[in-house]
């Protein structure tokens, strides 16, 4: 009979935590999320020995056990509650050569809640070249515990961390700090309180808004012995905690570490001197945003064409080889292109996770924070909302999916809100259309062409209400966490290949399983709408086109088209068109473009071809849907149905407005609930409405 | 008195006192504590925020919270 045990590894922001679990679990990890809150739960079981197993737990990257955000919530509220499932046998402390000094803090804070506490010290492999010697023997004495040097780097003393692990029974558990050195008064009145309780734990409890099985903070404060603090009281007496292990851990360095400062070589100044530099930096940023920005949009084009027509196969092939009826329609027209529609989109998370795993694991990200922190933070973004940002103007998806690195969850969370404000590519071919009908080709002081003008004016109008409603929503937001800006600069490392590959992984497998099922079940939902309708015009299309036009004058083909845009015609989404009609004509519209409208809720490039199959236009060819667009009647205005001032209507409805299912879905993945998301939709959309409204009114 | 917030690019100084209600726990568990040493790195375009070495930490605060951290020069030889 085997036994299996519970592993926590913990660490520092930096540390190279991820790539030491990486390399203890290997593939067989399981990644979802902690219940409530979208922080990464990284899990997985491996086999230390013949007879024990370890689930281990990869614990989000803390500076201590003072949480400030809710990842770090995350790590205290496992630690401190003895009922949690996961609660560790024990604890592997990840820490960094080069920065063991402040690592050590929350190593010695672990230590003193009375668990068996590891320290693995990363990047060993450095050693040498940094000039650092390490007195482990005396360590270990100093700290009561078992140090391993390991590197993830270089897959060095892991069989030893193993060991380690499997020894855990034989760790002391003495303290580092002794807790009521802090202040004995107060300390000795909790003691008398709860004596079986461990006093530092307590502590905890009483600084750290977290639930600790029975007895919680209020409890505590009921107790008559004891006299409890004012915040600024216990404010004081955090930092005199940190004062006394700061001077525990400088005293054993001083015992324990040689560093050859001769050796600390330059490196980080000389990379520094040229990426932050106040131009430099800015043009090597603006290069990189460029390349991402380049890849996303363009290169991601090839494999989506290539999942696009594998998806129009398997569908024939399914038309072609079921027996034909509602089942075979459901899989070959509802499924298969619901499917598709979600790994349509995994190429381009695929690629703008590359780049930012790349970005983060090389130290660069930290550097663009320190540059566009100061420009972002006026409108309520921090400095890491840039690249989510310009990546949405490719897609809004993997945007908001890249706002995960943004620590401050306010910041993040207005960074979600307004990225899908920008100018993503499925608005383009909506775009394209309407404004080769209704600007004129011409151009302004013989250079520049109006229609590129009016495009690159679209660009910069998502852009600048992105960058407007973050203002907005930051002034709005109330949010309790309050976080301060103190952003680590790691050293520069070059990329550890296999993490890079493992992030990409992860965050595709996130949007397939987390955020697919939903927009699988709309966009059933939205193909049952357009395939389906409640009349006997729609059961009985067929012989109505048929009788009502001359056969013998067109082609199977065109009675083919003919049969389909009468069948969307009766459709429920046919008739939710006509039924939005008044709603839509004070924007200049019809109840064609209505139906277009909502069904391009599926995805906005939708827009083209169901106005090519309403309009009975047989291929999606432009040209031809341009000439039939233009040749529309307004039925209430008469008049072509495409003005200028109805054009411009539909690209400001387009620029602004919630028409995307995707975005919604991957909105509620990331924030945990569904507020957020109808926020944007209706908040949006209705924002959209009232400025198309405007414009056709005035422009009319 | 001279703050973070006054420091030149390159200069060293020794923190000392510290306006402490309102300095984040966070500054200070990563080193920033009276008696350690900061140096001045390089401050961001537009002035703000400032890259420090506190400590052997690299790592970069906002304006408003260094010129909550008084400091006491090092001359330089």
């Amino acid at each position: 009979m085997s036994k299996q045990i519970n592993v926590a590894l913990v660490g520092n922001p930096n540390t190279g935590k991820t790539s030491v679990f990486n390399t203890l679990t290997g593939l067989n990890q399981k990644v979802g999320n902690y219940p409530g809150i979208t922080v990464d739960k990284k899990e997985a079981v491996i086999k230390l020995s013949r007879n024990l197993k370890a689930h281990t737990l990869d614990l989000p990257g803390t500076y201590s056990l003072n949480a400030t955000s809710l990842d770090e919530n995350v790590v205290i509220e496992l630690l401190l509650n003895k009922n949690d499932k996961d609660y560790p046998d024990v604890v592997v402390v990840v820490s960094d050569i080069e920065n063991l000094k402040r690592n050590l803090l929350l190593f010695t804070q672990i230590k003193d809640l009375g668990l068996p506490t590891i320290l693995a010290i990363n990047m060993a492999d450095r050693m040498d070249r940094k000039g650092i010697q390490l007195d482990i023997d005396l360590l270990e004495k100093r700290l009561h515990t078992k140090v391993n040097l390991i590197s993830a780097r270089k897959n060095k003393g892991f069989d030893d961390l193993k060991q380690s692990i499997i020894d855990y029974q034989k760790i002391s558990l003495v303290p580092c700090l002794d807790a009521s050195e802090i202040d004995t008064a107060y300390f000795e009145s909790l003691k008398k309180a709860y004596p079986r309780q461990d006093l530092y734990k307590l502590w905890l409890v009483i600084t750290q808004d977290v639930n600790f099985g029975k007895t919680n903070r209020n409890k505590i404060a009921a107790q008559n012995e004891f006299k409890p603090k004012s915040n600024s009281e216990i404010k004081r007496l955090q930092q005199k905690e940190t004062i006394k292990r700061y001077q525990f851990i400088n005293a054993t360095l001083k015992e324990t570490l040689t560093k050859d400062l001769a050796l600390a070589t330059g490196l980080r100044a000389k990379i520094d001197r040229i990426l932050i530099h106040k131009v430099w930096g800015y043009v090597i940023f603006l290069a990189i945003l460029f390349l991402i920005f380049q890849t996303i949009y363009d290169w991601s084009t090839y494999p989506m064409d290539f999942i696009d027509e594998s998806f129009l196969l398997f569908s024939e092939f399914v038309k072609q080889n079921f027996p034909a009826g509602m089942l075979s329609d459901l899989i070959s027209e509802g499924i298969i292109p619901g499917i598709g529609g979600i790994v349509i989109f995994v190429p381009q998370i695929a690629f703008l996770f590359l780049f930012i795993a790349i970005l983060e694991e090389t130290g660069y990200m930290s550097r663009v924070v320190f540059l566009m922190d100061r420009v972002m933070r006026k409108f309520g973004m921090s400095g890491k909302s840039v690249v989510p940002l310009v990546s949405g103007t490719a897609c809004a998806i993997p945007a908001v999916m890249a706002a995960r690195n943004i620590e401050s969850w306010k910041e993040r969370l207005v960074t979600i809100l307004v990225v899908p404000f920008t100018t993503c590519s499925a608005r383009l071919p909506v775009y394209l259309i309407i404004i080769s009908l209704v600007i004129p080709d011409e151009r302004w002081l013989g250079v520049f062409n109006y229609q590129g003008i009016t495009l690159m004016l679209l660009y910069l109008l998502g852009f600048g209400t992105a960058v407007a409603s973050g203002w907005l929503a930051s002034k709005m937001l109330k949010v309790d966490f309050k976080t301060y800006f103190v952003v680590e600069m790691p050293n520069y490392k070059l990329p550890i290949f296999k993490n890079v590959v493992y992030t990409v992984v992860e965050k595709t497998k996130s949007f397939v399983f987390g955020a697919g099922k939903i927009i699988l079940a709309i966009s059933i939902i939205l193909w049952v709408l357009a395939s389906y309708g409640p009349t006997d015009e729609f059961s009985n299309a067929d012989e109505i086109v048929k009788s009502s036009t001359d056969l013998s004058s067109i082609t199977e083909e065109e009675l083919e088209t003919e049969i389909s845009s009468y069948k969307l015609k009766h459709s429920y989404i046919g008739y939710a068109g006509r039924a939005i009609e008044p709603a839509v004509t004070p924007l200049g519209y019809d109840w064609k473009i209505g139906i277009a409208i909502i069904s391009s809720f599926a995805a906005r490039e939708v827009f083209v071809g169901t106005l090519a199959t309403i309009y009975s236009v047989g291929n999606e060819d432009e040209q031809t849907i341009k000439t039939r667009m233009a040749a529309e009647t307004n039925p209430i205005l008469g008049g072509p149905l495409f003005t200028f001032a109805s054009g411009i209507s539909l690209l400001l409805f387009y620029a602004f407005a919630m028409q995307c299912m995707s975005t919604l879905a991957i909105v509620k993945r990331e924030t945990g609930t569904w507020k957020w998301p109808l926020i944007q939709l209706f908040g949006m959309s209705g924002f959209a409405y009232v400025v198309a409204l405007i414009a056709f009114q005035i422009l009319k | 008195m001279s703050t973070i917030a006054d420091l030149k690019k390159g200069q060293k100084a020794i923190i000392g006192e510290m306006n402490a209600q309102e300095i984040p726990l966070k500054l200070l568990e990563m080193g920033c504590l009276p008696g350690n040493q900061v140096e001045l790195i390089q401050i961001a375009p537009f002035r703000d925020p400032l890259y420090l070495n506190i400590n052997d930490t690299f790592l970069s605060i906002r304006k408003e919270t260094a010129k909550l951290i008084n400091v006491n020069l090092i001359e330089d030889e």
